[in-house]
């Protein structure tokens, strides 16, 4: 194709690939971030004491509804001004990690909505307590309807982490904006960065629906 | 108005900018997304590849790198297609969340009971009857909530337009925290000024999904 400088494009992609590594790091470590938290933020949400449900159902209203871009620019700027100063891959696995998290607990939320009431009172039939009852009754059938919904999360996680280039974290879209701007050429490493993300998403995303078909999918 | 309030006024301009992208955008995103998800349900085959192959290129991709390519390579050659910043911004959101409205409207067009389509037929209605007055009507009740949740998606993907230069609410923010300092009180009335406008959005689809149950 006219226009394309192919030697420059394969020039470039081991960059890209070595940068595409931290991407895949930052999505999975944020990820694990989402899914303790966002069970955290569910239970504190069914929780009977006010206190704990009230802050919590707030907390991720809030985050559902900013940006994810300013939050991290709040996060980058603010924390270090009362003294927590954190490097940027830090601050974005706290950012991504967090506003993922609201998502997360709504889909812990409605998987244990979807359990039948007899679960519930078998358990205290039986005089388990609270704890056991969350443990060997709840989660286990809970879980499992639930896991097709945090893959997707999981995937757009994934895409939306290019906006920690906004922040300096150097993953795949950081390397080409850096590139773009050290050579002058924007078509091929902006076009790798679509192709990389697609290769990975979009088989990921399969894989997801044939999840759906096994497990049943929870909404 | 006394500090921290002032900043708000400075902020206007550029919630006007984010308010005008996500409404120019969801303009955009519904358009595509009646298409495609039409398109999708077809049974021509080229038509059907085709629109899956949108769909999925644009759900395949993160938003931000569809945005660059957009307003950065497409002025390229082979292309030499020129956008403003705002015209990027409106068409790379707007064929974004158009993809994600495409698979809702798809799923809710196969949800239509097929004897409708049927007695459609058997009424002698067009193919083009039947998509407007029986299967989109239908279809819409199924559609409108989960649009009501990708608007507020779509509102906040805007913030993505500041880092292509077009001065919204994130870039009027961070323009005035690199002039005035004053960083906590300005990313938090930043944080707030997006929650005030996505928060009615999203009580409003709460709202509508209700009502949709006791009809």
């Amino acid at each position: 194709m006219q226009g394309v400088d192919w030697q420059f494009a394969i020039e470039i992609l081991p960059k890209l690939l070595e940068a595409l590594l931290v991407t895949i790091k930052a999505t999975f470590i944020a990820f694990g971030i989402a899914a303790v938290l966002g069970l955290l933020l569910a239970l504190a949400r069914r929780s009977p004491s006010r206190w704990l449900s009230w802050p919590s159902s707030a907390i991720v209203e809030f985050f559902r509804s900013t940006p994810l871009l300013v939050q991290l620019y709040f996060l980058y700027y603010v924390l270090p001004k009362y003294g927590f100063k954190l490097p940027a891959f830090v601050v974005g696995m706290i950012g991504l990690g967090f506003y993922y998290a609201s998502y997360t607990s709504e889909v812990y939320r409605a998987g244990i909505e979807a359990l039948p009431r007899g679960q519930w009172e078998a358990a205290r039939a039986l005089n388990l307590s609270s704890l056991h009852t969350w443990r060997a009754i709840i989660l286990p059938q809970a879980i499992p309807p639930m896991i097709p919904s945090l893959g997707n999360y999981l995937i757009g996680m994934f895409k939306e982490t290019p906006m920690l280039a906004a922040i300096t974290v150097v993953e795949v879209f950081q390397q080409a904006k850096i590139i773009t701007s050290d050579t002058f050429r924007a078509l091929e490493p902006y076009t790798w960065v679509g192709i990389l993300f697609f290769l990975l998403s979009y088989p990921s995303s399969l894989l997801v629906q044939r999840l759906e078909v096994h497990f049943g999918s929870v909404k | 108005m006394p500090p921290p309030f002032d900043i708000i006024a400075w902020l206007l301009p550029g919630a006007l900018v984010t308010i005008k992208v996500t409404l120019s955008a969801a303009a955009l995103a519904l358009v595509v997304a009646i298409l495609m998800g039409i398109a999708r349900s077809s049974k021509n085959r080229i038509i059907k590849a085709l629109s899956g192959f949108y769909v999925e290129l644009f759900r395949g991709t993160s938003a931000l790198v569809q945005l660059f390519w957009i307003f950065f390579v497409l002025p390229l050659p082979p292309f030499e297609i020129f956008l403003t910043p705002f015209q990027a911004g409106v068409i790379a959101l707007g064929l974004n969340l158009g993809a994600y409205g495409a698979e809702v409207v798809r799923g809710a067009i196969g949800a239509v009971p097929k004897d409708q389509i049927e007695a459609g037929v058997a009424l002698n209605f067009t193919p083009m009857q039947r998509m407007r007055r029986i299967i989109l009507p239908q279809a819409m009740v199924r559609i409108l909530p989960p649009f009501g949740n990708l608007l507020v998606e779509l509102l906040k993907a805007t913030a993505l337009v500041s880092l292509i230069t077009l001065s919204d609410l994130t870039f009027e923010g961070l323009k005035l925290q690199q002039t005035v300092g004053r960083t906590t009180e300005i990313f938090t009335i930043l944080l707030f000024a997006y929650f005030v406008i996505a928060y009615p959005l999203s009580r409003g689809v709460h709202w509508l999904e209700n009502r949709r149950e006791w009809r």
